[in-house]
C-alpha cells in the first residue's frame, strides 16, 4: 500500500479526495444510517408521529408471509439464475475457447447482450411471451399450451428467470472465457499426451482450475440476482402475480414508495444491507487468489 | 496440439451456433417489431422485416408514444446527459481520490480509503428511501442533478486507479521532482496521459452503467420532460394491454439498445478490459 | 560544477539505522564512484544528495551552501536512474525538454540546448520517436540527454549500467566517461560492478552495510584494501584469504603445514603472536620450479579462458581453497602438487576479528 514517493503537502490531499467523500457522505453514509435508524421506529407517513421500537419492525416482517415468501422467492430465483446463467456460459466459453477461426466474431456476438440494461432485457422477452402478441406465447397456443404469465405464478417465474439469465450468460462467458484462456497450454498438453480425451480433460484439468473464477462469478451472479434484477421484475411482472416474482428488493420499493409502510421498508432494507455486505466480505476474502487475466 | 476429432469440432461449432443465435433472438425479434405498424403486429406477426422502420422511428422520436408526454428524442436525450455525467463525474471524481491517496501522506488517509470503500457495499437498492428523502431535501428531484450525483461516488473505479497508480514506477515521479515540478505537474504532464487506457476501458463500463440506470431514476424523476428512455419505455408498457403502442415501444427499446451495444462492440477491447480490471 | 561536501551523514527508515555516518569531501570536476554490493546504502546516500530521500542526521553541502532542506528542483542537480524515467508518451524531444520547460526556458533556448545535447549523443535521428522504439542503448542516452540540457552543477547517476548487455556496457561506460571529461561535471555515481567502478572512478567510495570501508582512487584501493571486505570485493577473482599466524617476532606469516612467509619492511613487530587472515590476490601466484617455492597447491580443476587460465585447488591438511590466475593457457592433470611462490610485496594481513587491515 505504501509508494516511495510521497508528498508532503498539506492542504491538497485533502482537496483532491473531498468531492468524492462528500457524495459518500451525503448520499451513501447518511441515508444509510438513516435507513437503520428508521428501521427501529415506528413513523407514519407524513414524520409526524415517532416512535422507538426496537427490533419490532424487524419482528413483524419476519412474521410477515409476504416478506417470508418474497425471501423464499429470492432464494429460488438468485439459485436458478445462477445456475442456468453458469452452466450455459460455462459451455458456450469452453466452445469458444476451442475455435481458432471465427472466434473474435462469436465473442462479440455473445458478449453484447451484457449492453442491454436488465430492464430492456426485461421488455424483450416480455415481449417474446406477451399472452397476445408475444411469438412464443402464440406458438405455445397453436400446440396447445395456454400461456399467460400475468395469471399463472410459474410462469412468471419462468420468465423473469430467462430474462435475468439471459444477459447474465455474456457477463459469465466474458469471465469463463478469459479465465480459460488464462490456464497455460501445457497442463492441457500434458492431459492429452497422458492419453485423456477432451472431455475427461476438461473435468479433471480444465474445470478444477477455473474454479476461482467460477467461485468469483456465482458471487457475482447472485449479487445480481439479488439487486440488479429490480428493472425486469418492475417491466414484467411488478412483483406479481400474487407476489409470485416479489423478490426482496422488489419488495422494499413496493413497501416503501407504494405503500408507504417506512418502518417495514427500512427493516428490509438494513436485512438487504446485511446480506450485501456478507456477500462483499465474502468476495473479498475468498476470492483474494485469483486468476489474473 | 493435433487432434483429429471432426464430430468435436462440428458440436463446438454448432453449440456456439446455437448459444448465439438464443443470444440474438430477442434483439432480433424486437427489430422486426420495430418495423411494422401496430396492426400487423397484433394480427399477423411474421419474422421478416417489414416496411415501416423510418415512419415508426421518426414517429418515436418526434412525435413520442400516445399516453406519454414527452418524446423519445427528449427522453434519449435525458439518458444520453444521464449516463455522460456519470461517466465524466465518476471518472473525474476517482481519478482524484486515487491520486491523493496513493501520493500523499496525509492524516485520515486510510479512513478515507475505508469510507470509499464501503460504498461497494452500499448499492442504492438498500438504501433507497433515505436517499430519496436526502435528494429532496436538496431539491433535487426532477433534476439532471438529481439523476446524476447521487451516483457518482465509485469505489470501483477508484480502485481501479489505484491499482494503476501502483504500478507507475516512482521513478518517473522522482524524474519530475528533479526536473523542477510538483504534485500537480506529475499529475496533468505525466499520469493522466499515462492513465489513457484506463480511462478509456473506465468510460466504457460507466457509460453502460449509467445509461441502463433503472431504479434510481425511477423514483426520482415524476417530471416526463426529465424521464430517461427505460423509464419512458415502462410507462410505454403500462398503458393496458390493447392500446399498447408495440411499434414504437419496440422502436424506442431498440433506440434503448443501440448505444450502449454499438460501444461494446466497436470498444470491445476497452470493454474487456474495464471488466477484468474492475472485477478484482 | 560544484564541489560536494558529505559531513557524517545518517540515514534512519524508521527504527533501522541504514546509513551510518559517511563523511567525503568530493572536489569540482571529480568522477565519484560509490560502489558495494545490494543493500549497503549506497543508492541510499545518492538519493540523500539528490534529495528524494530526508538526512536524518549530518549534512550535505553543495557548494558551500548546506542542502538538507532543499527539494530535488533547487539543488540543481540532474539524475540517470536505474530504469531511465524516460516519460513514456512524450517523444524523445520532449522527454529532454521537460525539466527547460518547467523552469520556462524560452523555447529557443530550449531547442538550442536539446539538439546540442542530441548531437553529443547521437540521437539527433530520434528526436521524434517515442521511449518504446527505442533500445535499451538508446534510452540510456536519453535519459543522460536529459541531465546535460539541464547544465546542473552535479551530475547523479543510480546503477544506469545495470539493465544493458554486457557489451553495450562496455561501450556506454566508455561514452558516459568521455562525457564527464569532456563536461567537467561533478560527478557520483553508484554501482554493484567493480569493474565499472575501478574503470570510471577517480575515486571510490566502498561502502560495506551502511559503512563507507574505504575511500580512496582505485589503485589505492586495489593495492592498500582497507578492509577484508574491501579487498575481497575488488578484483576478479576474488583475493584469496588463507587463515595465518604471526611469528613472535612479527617478520614472518606462519601457514598452515610449516609454510613461512617473509613480511616486507620489517614486519608487524608489535603484533607479534597475532592470529591474522592472509590475503593473496589470484594474479600474484607465480609457477616457481626452483627450489624458492613456497607452497605446493594441490590441483583441482582449471577454467582455460584463452588469455588466462584459472586453477582451482587446495592446500595444507586443512585443505584450503585456492584461486589462481595464470596468464596464459596451462594444461595441468588433476592432483598435481604445483610449485608456487609469492612476492612478499603482494602479501595482504588482515586482522583476523575486525577484518581490518594490519598497519604498524
Amino acid at each position: 500500500m505504501e509508494k516511495r514517493v510521497v508528498f508532503k503537502h498539506k492542504f491538497l490531499p485533502y482537496f483532491l479526495v473531498a468531492p468524492q467523500i462528500i457524495i459518500t457522505l451525503v448520499f451513501f453514509i447518511w441515508p444509510a444510517s438513516q435507513a437503520v435508524y428508521q428501521s427501529v421506529l415506528q413513523e407514519d407517513a407524513f414524520g409526524l408521529s415517532r416512535s422507538f421500537v426496537g427490533l419490532a419492525n424487524f419482528a413483524y416482517i419476519f412474521t410477515d408471509e409476504i416478506y417470508l415468501h418474497s425471501i423464499y422467492v429470492t432464494i429460488i430465483f438468485s439459485f436458478l439464475v445462477a445456475i442456468i446463467a453458469m452452466s450455459l456460459s460455462l459451455l458456450l466459453a469452453a466452445m469458444a475457447d476451442r475455435v481458432i477461426k471465427g472466434a473474435t466474431a462469436y465473442k462479440t456476438l455473445i458478449i453484447w447482450p451484457y449492453a442491454v440494461a436488465p430492464a430492456v432485457a426485461g421488455v424483450l422477452w416480455y415481449f417474446l411471451f406477451n399472452p397476445t402478441v408475444g411469438i412464443i406465447a402464440i406458438y405455445m397456443k397453436i400446440f396447445g399450451y395456454e400461456w399467460n404469465h400475468s395469471l399463472n405464478g410459474g410462469q412468471a417465474m419462468f420468465l423473469v428467470i430467462i430474462a435475468a439469465a439471459w444477459r447474465e450468460i455474456s457477463y459469465n462467458f466474458l469471465f469463463f472465457l478469459a479465465g480459460l484462456q488464462a490456464i497455460p497450454k501445457p497442463f492441457i498438453e500434458a492431459a492429452a499426451i497422458d492419453g485423456a480425451s477432451p472431455l475427461k480433460r476438461f473435468w479433471t484439468i480444465t474445470f478444477p482450475l477455473l474454479s476461482p473464477t467460477a467461485f468469483f462469478l456465482i458471487v457475482m451472479n447472485v449479487v445480481y440476482a439479488f439487486f440488479d434484477t429490480f428493472g425486469v421484475i418492475h417491466v414484467i411482472t411488478d412483483g406479481g402475480p400474487n407476489n409470485a416474482t416479489n423478490i426482496m428488493v422488489f419488495k422494499v420499493y413496493h413497501d416503501g414508495f407504494l405503500s408507504l409502510d417506512l418502518g417495514s421498508s427500512a427493516a428490509q432494507s438494513v436485512i438487504l444491507m446485511i446480506i450485501v455486505i456478507s456477500l462483499t466480505v465474502i468476495q473479498f476474502r475468498y476470492i483474494e487468489r485469483k486468476v489474473y487475466y | 496440439m493435433v487432434e483429429h476429432r471432426p464430430w468435436l469440432t462440428f458440436v463446438t461449432h454448432a453449440v456456439l451456433i446455437l448459444g448465439m443465435l438464443l443470444l440474438v433472438f430477442p434483439i432480433y425479434v424486437t427489430f422486426v417489431a420495430s418495423s411494422h405498424t401496430l396492426d400487423e403486429i397484433t394480427s399477423d406477426f411474421s419474422l421478416l422485416p417489414g416496411s415501416h422502420l423510418i415512419e415508426n422511428y421518426k414517429r418515436a422520436l418526434s412525435v413520442g408514444p400516445r399516453d406519454v408526454g414527452a418524446t423519445v428524442g427528449t427522453m434519449m436525450l435525458n439518458s444520453l446527459i444521464m449516463a455522460l455525467g456519470i461517466t465524466v463525474g465518476k471518472i473525474f471524481i476517482s481519478l482524484i481520490a486515487a491520486y491523493a491517496v496513493v501520493y500523499f501522506k496525509f492524516r485520515f488517509r486510510m479512513f478515507f480509503f475505508w469510507l470509499i470503500f464501503i460504498t461497494l457495499m452500499l448499492p442504492v437498492e438498500v438504501r433507497i428511501l433515505p436517499t430519496y428523502k436526502v435528494a429532496a431535501d436538496l431539491k433535487i428531484l426532477d433534476s439532471y442533478s438529481g439523476l446524476i450525483f447521487p451516483l457518482i461516488a465509485s469505489a470501483t473505479a477508484t480502485f481501479l486507479f489505484r491499482q494503476f497508480f501502483m504500478t507507475v514506477p516512482d521513478e518517473l515521479c522522482e524524474a519530475v521532482r528533479i526536473d523542477g515540478g510538483g504534485p500537480i505537474r506529475f499529475f496533468f504532464d505525466i499520469l493522466l496521459p499515462m492513465s489513457r487506457t484506463s480511462i478509456a476501458a473506465l468510460f466504457v463500463i460507466l457509460f453502460i452503467y449509467g445509461w441502463n440506470q433503472y431504479l434510481w431514476p425511477l423514483l426520482i424523476t415524476t417530471d416526463e420532460g426529465y424521464y430517461t428512455l427505460l423509464i419512458g419505455i415502462k410507462r410505454m408498457l403500462d398503458v393496458g394491454e390493447g392500446q399498447a403502442e408495440w411499434q414504437i415501444i419496440m422502436a424506442s427499446t431498440m433506440l434503448a439498445m443501440i448505444p450502449p451495444v454499438l460501444i461494446v462492440i466497436f470498444m470491445q477491447k476497452q470493454f474487456v478490459r474495464g471488466m477484468t480490471e474492475t472485477e478484482k | 560544477m560544484a564541489d560536494v561536501s558529505l559531513k557524517n551523514v545518517y540515514k534512519t527508515f524508521g527504527k533501522t539505522e541504514v546509513v551510518h555516518g559517511i563523511s567525503c569531501d568530493i572536489k569540482d570536476g571529480e568522477f565519484i564512484v560509490i560502489l558495494g554490493p545490494s543493500g549497503c546504502g549506497k543508492s541510499t546516500l545518492l538519493r540523500m544528495v539528490a534529495g528524494l530521500e530526508v538526512i536524518t542526521k549530518g549534512e550535505i553541502a553543495i557548494n558551500g551552501t548546506v542542502v538538507n532542506d532543499l527539494e530535488p528542483a533547487d539543488r540543481d542537480i540532474a539524475m540517470v536512474f536505474q530504469n531511465y524515467a524516460l516519460y513514456p508518451h512524450m517523444s524523445v524531444y520532449k522527454n529532454m525538454a521537460y525539466g527547460l520547460k518547467i523552469r520556462r526556458m524560452p523555447k529557443r533556448e530550449i531547442e538550442k540546448r536539446v539538439f546540442e545535447a542530441a548531437k553529443i549523443l547521437e540521437l539527433t535521428e530520434f528526436l521524434n520517436r517515442k521511449p518504446r522504439q527505442l533500445s535499451g542503448g538508446q534510452r540510456q542516452r536519453v535519459a543522460m540527454g536529459r541531465c546535460i540540457v539541464r547544465e546542473p552543477k552535479i551530475f547523479l547517476f543510480d546503477e544506469p549500467l545495470s539493465n544493458l548487455d554486457a557489451k553495450l556496457r562496455v561501450q556506454m561506460r566508455l561514452e558516459i566517461r568521455k562525457l564527464q571529461e569532456d563536461l567537467k561535471v561533478t560527478s557520483i555515481f553508484v554501482t554493484h560492478d567493480q569493474v565499472e567502478a575501478m574503470t570510471l572512478g577517480d575515486r571510490l567510495i566502498v561502502m560495506d552495510n551502511g559503512y563507507a570501508a574505504q575511500i580512496g582512487s582505485p589503485l589505492e584501493i586495489y593495492e592498500k584494501p582497507a578492509t577484508e571486505f574491501v579487498a575481497g570485493f575488488i578484483g576478479s577473482p576474488a583475493m584469496n584469504f588463507l587463515p595465518a599466524r604471526l611469528s613472535a617476532d612479527g617478520k614472518q606469516a606462519e601457514l598452515h603445514g610449516n609454510i613461512r612467509l617473509p613480511i616486507q619492511n620489517g614486519g608487524f613487530p608489535s603484533h607479534g603472536g597475532q592470529e591474522i587472515t592472509l590475503g593473496i590476490r589470484p594474479e600474484h601466484f607465480v609457477i616457481d620450479e626452483s627450489k624458492t617455492a613456497i607452497m605446493h597447491l594441490n590441483m583441482d580443476h582449471l577454467e582455460i579462458l584463452g588469455a588466462d587460465t584459472l586453477v582451482y585447488g587446495h592446500f595444507g591438511e586443512d585443505e584450503t581453497q585456492l584461486t589462481l590466475r595464470l596468464p596464459a593457457v596451462y594444461h595441468f592433470q588433476r592432483n598435481t602438487l604445483l610449485p608456487l611462490t609469492v612476492s612478499s610485496k603482494n602479501l595482504h594481513f588482515f586482522d583476523k576479528e575486525n577484518g581490518q587491515r594490519i598497519e604498524k
